[in-house]
């Protein structure tokens, strides 16, 4: 155990991912209480496209720190509103996928034969269908909201969790102590929970970590193309997509909301890299 | 080797069947498909009229199976918006496609298997810590986030490049960097496991011992098996390029597939939304079943069992 504690808090993906993962959660725990302004309400035209601290201008109003937007809303404001809706879409898809695709990589993995040939069959016809297309697609013909996007994403996205628990969980299965559990004469049920989950789990969170990423990545570029999130909300990718034509002149608008992201992306991504170099069997003592 | 080719491709077939199903379907999603159409403004008369002249008051397999039979012929409908064959529109804006992606992957190929060996060769070498971190930082870049960035400082700032609408090949090189990036970590990740695996082997001892050139050991030998995951996964990346080329299609307003699919949702065009779900579905399923072949002509072992 204190061995365990040593590899964690000396692996510099873990505290740095860790670190600026904690930090983004408290920030959208906080958003309210972070800034005085409403990310949606609090608009005022005059104030419109106010510059951030960085550039030296004398239109910049100490209010604002990173400035504000076409419709004058404080860009502080909805930056860290936008993490709410990034970590909430993020873990909710992940959460959906993460049981469809669980599901049906262990039946796989532990049943074989007829059950493994028909999920096989599930996830080449999923991987063949493109995902963007087909979330742009549905989310187009039955409307977008929060939800829908997130239920849409969670549907689509398990391919990943499916093939990784298939082939764990066929190395686990020939395993002595499950064919002791077996001989024990233990239901199925209670051998995958007790004996099988528990030796997947690791590559579970891996999983996890790389496709929460994705859906956060994917709400992004939907909410980018106008068929995530809708407007006003202050989604990271519509803030990109807003401010798209004012490249020329206010690149910031751009910068801010993409550099978030991709520090949010990273840090997940950082996390999830290092739960898998402390936990890999092969590192063991 | 021919029963390995046949039972490919019979899951080839059923997999596009299926897939054939699911795009089919797409359009009952919303619900009245001939409600969908005829807009919210429509009376019952008109949508009644669109419901009869689409043939959407046939029971839902006749339709299919007309829809089924009618695209094994090539012939996918006509667009509700552009009133032209979709075949044709298809078949006029693919090229563009097929080159982005075309130059995406080999981007992404030529950056990542060098690196990827040059890290296997020396372990935890600077360069294998440079790679690592560019496969790091690239997974983490929003695509469409990293294609604007490239526009600001190479297209508007030092106006190197052109920005949009563009028919000659400079026209490609941002968008196709956009587009295969995004490939590269996955690729060196897996050229650099295969390499480091490889080289450890009997056979490349046994290569080195005979007094072989270090680079004919290293290319002709550890490359070469090395590489067999390498092809699998570039050809599922391809695909996935082919229908993630949307985003970057439309940032840079290139007249493909993607920026079509881009604009049919948006026109809300349900039959060319079909066709362009079905026929970039029809190429992955394609692509990955020639990678398989490609794959059993390199490695023997995936004929034989």
């Amino acid at each position: 155990m204190a061995q365990m504690r040593r590899r964690v808090f000396g692996h510099y993906g873990i505290i740095i991912g860790g670190a600026v993962l904690a930090i983004i959660f408290a920030i959208a725990i906080f958003a309210p209480l972070l800034t005085p302004f409403d990310p949606i309400l609090d608009q005022d035209l005059a104030q419109k496209l106010k510059p951030p601290f960085w550039h030296d201008s004398p239109k910049y109003d100490p209010a604002h720190p990173l400035g504000t937007d076409l419709q004058g809303r404080d860009y502080l404001t909805r930056l860290v509103h936008g993490a709410r809706i990034s970590l909430l879409i993020g873990f909710s898809a992940m959460i959906i996928s993460g049981v469809i695709g669980t599901a049906l990589g262990v039946a796989a993995g532990y049943f074989g034969g007829r059950v493994d040939m028909i999920v096989n069959f599930i996830i080449t016809t999923r991987l063949s269908m493109p995902v963007v297309l087909v979330a742009l697609a549905v989310v187009s013909l039955i409307g977008s909201s929060l939800w829908i996007v997130i239920w849409v994403l969670g549907l689509l996205i398990w391919d990943r969790f499916a093939v990784v628990m298939r082939s764990t969980t066929m190395q686990v299965r020939n395993l002595d102590y499950v064919a002791a559990a077996q001989a024990c004469g233990c239901s199925t049920f209670r051998i995958i929970l007790t004996e099988i989950m528990p030796n997947v789990v690791n590559h579970l969170i891996v999983v996890a970590t790389l496709e929460m990423a994705h859906a956060i990545l994917l709400e992004a570029a939907l909410s980018f193309l106008g068929l995530g999130v809708q407007p006003p909300a202050p989604s990271w990718g519509l803030m990109i997509s807003e401010a798209k034509g004012m490249m020329f002149f206010d690149a910031w608008l751009i910068g801010i909301p993409g550099a978030a992201l991709f520090a949010l992306i990273l840090s997940i991504n950082l996390l999830g890299d290092g739960v898998r170099d402390v936990t890999a069997p092969e590192n063991r003592n | 080797m021919v029963k390995y080719i046949l039972k490919r491709l019979g899951v080839a077939f059923l997999v596009a069947l299926t897939v054939s199903m699911i795009t089919f379907s797409l359009i009952y999603v919303s619900g009245d498909p001939a409600v969908a159409l005829a807009g919210e403004a429509a009376s019952n008369e008109e949508i009644e009229h669109i419901r009869k002249s689409y043939g959407y008051d046939r029971p839902i397999p006749v339709q299919y199976m007309d829809w089924l039979g009618r695209a094994l012929q090539g012939d996918l409908g006509r667009s509700h918006y552009l009133k032209e064959d979709i075949s044709h529109v298809i078949l006029t804006r693919l090229p563009n496609t097929l080159i982005l992606a075309g130059c995406a992957i080999a981007f992404a190929l030529t950056l990542s298997i060098p690196l990827g060996v040059a890290a296997a060769i020396r372990p935890n070498s600077l360069i294998d810590r440079f790679a690592l971190t560019l496969a790091v930082v690239g997974q983490a870049l929003p695509s469409f986030w990293f294609a604007l960035i490239m526009m600001f400082f190479l297209g508007i700032q030092l106006r190197w490049l052109p920005i949009s609408r563009v028919e000659t090949w400079q026209g490609f090189i941002m968008p196709a960097i956009a587009l295969g990036y995004y490939v590269t970590p996955g690729v060196m990740r897996l050229t650099r496991a295969g390499m480091l695996e490889v080289l450890q082997s009997d056979y490349i001892r046994t290569a080195k011992a005979k007094g072989l050139r270090p680079l004919t050991v290293l290319f002709k030998h550890a490359l070469r098996n090395a590489i067999i995951p390498v092809v699998s996964l570039a050809a599922v990346q391809f695909g996935f390029m082919l229908g993630g080329s949307i985003v970057i299609e439309s940032i840079f307003a290139i007249n493909g597939l993607g920026f079509l699919a881009w604009e049919t949702i948006q026109r809300g065009d349900l039959p060319m939304m079909q066709a362009i779900v079905l026929v970039l579905s029809l190429f992955y399923i394609l692509i990955t079943f020639l990678a398989d072949m490609l794959n059993a002509f390199l490695d023997p072992r995936i004929r034989v069992t």
